[in-house]
């Protein structure tokens, strides 16, 4: 029998050697990495919205979204952006070097509340990489749910993620998906404006939709406010928060977000939980 | 000919407009076509009307200093878009051409002026109307200046 490589539960704070079995480039700054765990513990288990601290020995530990699918629990991926230390010791990473894994932890994404529902993605930037394994869990389910919107909003058409799987759910008759970007060349044929200028035509029955929002804060705000506007409840609104962490379980108190600690009671909350708190600049 | 009347009523930008109203708009209007890449009008031309979208996707382009134009804007299937005829010198801020076929509706923006000069209630209304279309897009240029998805998550 296999073993299970999550750590979360049972050694939280010891890395697990994962050997790198793929680096591919996304977009000029962001790459994915697919690991294995290093010997028997070779299934990795994880729900959608969960991230894991990743370690690159000598350097230091980041948390990072998983971005593969949960359904393939022989390999582990992350979608990176390289802004610093450790991510860009990540990016220049190879197949066969070894990372430690410490993991999964956080809170998931309510597909429980989704059910019966319409849902609406919205994706800015990188954020589409944490809510791609929600994308594969609803349409390995797709019958458990009603209209399923993906909007997704990046700065120019180079920077869009996952080009090729957005152009297969694209094909699908079962999906709504739309993309923009905030500028682009004369030859690009998509939308040119804001996420948030999508959102209006994705909602028709607001009071039976459920919004699962990812990207930069400030993004975050805006998509907010016009999911408000289309009549969306708060407690309808899920979004994903980041902030700078240590332990990832609940200790350090590096997480902290109001009364809340991310790594713990997140990263994944409903609006409403965090409306009070959220978009403070002093918070 | 049919009149524009119906397709006027149906356009969102029209939307609880009193109905007295729309026989004067349809005096201004005029059913348009434009096939995928042609023009519609360039920086700096008269801008003597603005557009219903009604099928379609437009794309607004400008030119900065010695680059390659770079679209900021795509309007698309009930939108409106075009403000300039409202402000002298009425001349157009950017360049705008089909991405795909077009139809929309034209609406002449001198006989408009005009129109509202000698009813100022529906002048009231439509400025309304064009503001918070002004408003909106100004957010979003400000959004799209702010790079949003390139801030720190
Ligand atoms: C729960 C959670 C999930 C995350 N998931 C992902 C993910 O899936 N993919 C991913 O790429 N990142 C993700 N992040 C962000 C990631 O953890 C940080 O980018 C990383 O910690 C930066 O570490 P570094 O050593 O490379 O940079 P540092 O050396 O610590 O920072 C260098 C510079 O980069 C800036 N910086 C730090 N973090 C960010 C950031 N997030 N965005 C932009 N600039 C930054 C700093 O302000 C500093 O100027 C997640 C964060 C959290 C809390
Ligand atoms: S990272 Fe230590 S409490 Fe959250």
């Amino acid at each position: 029998m296999q073993g299970n490589a999550s750590t979360a539960t049972t050694q939280p704070m010891i890395p697990l050697p994962h050997r790198i079995l793929k680096v591919r480039r996304e977009t000029g700054d962001v790459f994915s990495i697919e690991t294995q765990p290093e010997g028997d513990e070779s299934d990795f288990h994880f729900v959608p919205g969960q991230f894991n601290m990743v370690y690159v020995f000598g350097v230091g530990e980041v948390p990072l979204s998983i971005s593969g699918d949960p359904a393939r629990t022989h390999t582990l991926t992350h979608t990176i952006r390289s802004v610093g230390w450790v991510t860009q010791a990540l990016k220049k990473m190879k197949k066969g070097d070894r990372i430690g894994v410490r993991g999964p932890f956080g809170t998931p994404w309510p597909f429980q509340e989704a059910a019966g529902n319409d849902v609406v993605i919205v994706a800015g930037g990188v954020g589409l990489a944490p809510l791609r394994p929600v994308i594969y869990k609803l349409l390995a389910e797709r019958e458990q749910y009603g209209n399923i919107s993906i909007l997704y909003g990046a700065r120019n058409p180079d920077d869009l993620l996952y080009g090729k799987e957005l152009e297969k759910w694209r094909g699908r008759f079962d999906l709504h998906v739309d993309a923009t970007v905030d500028s682009a060349k004369r030859g690009w044929m998509g939308n040119v404006g804001v996420v948030t200028q999508l959102i209006p035509k994705a909602i028709s029955d607001p009071d039976n939709t459920l919004a699962m929002i990812c990207g930069p804060e400030i993004m975050m705000r805006f998509t907010v406010n016009e999911l408000q506007k289309q009549g969306i409840e708060n407690s309808n609104i899920y979004l994903t928060m980041e902030r700078n962490m240590k332990c990832a379980i609940g200790f350090c108190g590096h997480c902290q977000f109001g009364p809340e600690f991310i790594c713990k009671d997140g990263p994944v909350f409903s609006y409403e939980r965090v409306r009070n708190i959220f978009g403070k600049r002093e918070i | 000919m049919k009149s524009l009347q119906p397709i006027l009523e149906e356009h969102p930008f029209f939307k609880e407009l009193e109905p007295k109203y729309f026989e004067l708009l349809v005096g201004c209007a005029s059913n348009v076509r434009f096939e995928a890449g042609e023009i519609l009008f360039h920086e700096g031309d008269q801008a003597d009307r603005f557009f219903l979208v009604r099928q379609g996707k437009v794309a607004l382009e400008m030119a900065p200093p010695n680059k390659e134009p770079m679209i900021i804007d795509t309007v698309e299937e009930g939108l409106v878009f075009g403000w300039s005829w409202m402000v002298p010198p009425y001349q157009w801020h950017f360049d705008a051409h089909a991405l795909t076929l077009v139809r929309a509706i034209a609406i002449d923006g001198k006989c408009l002026r005009k129109k509202c000069e000698e009813d100022h209630e529906l002048g009231y209304e439509l400025f309304k109307r064009f503001f918070s279309v002004v408003t909106e897009r100004l957010q979003h240029t400000r959004v799209q200046l702010l790079d949003v998805y390139g801030a720190q998550v």
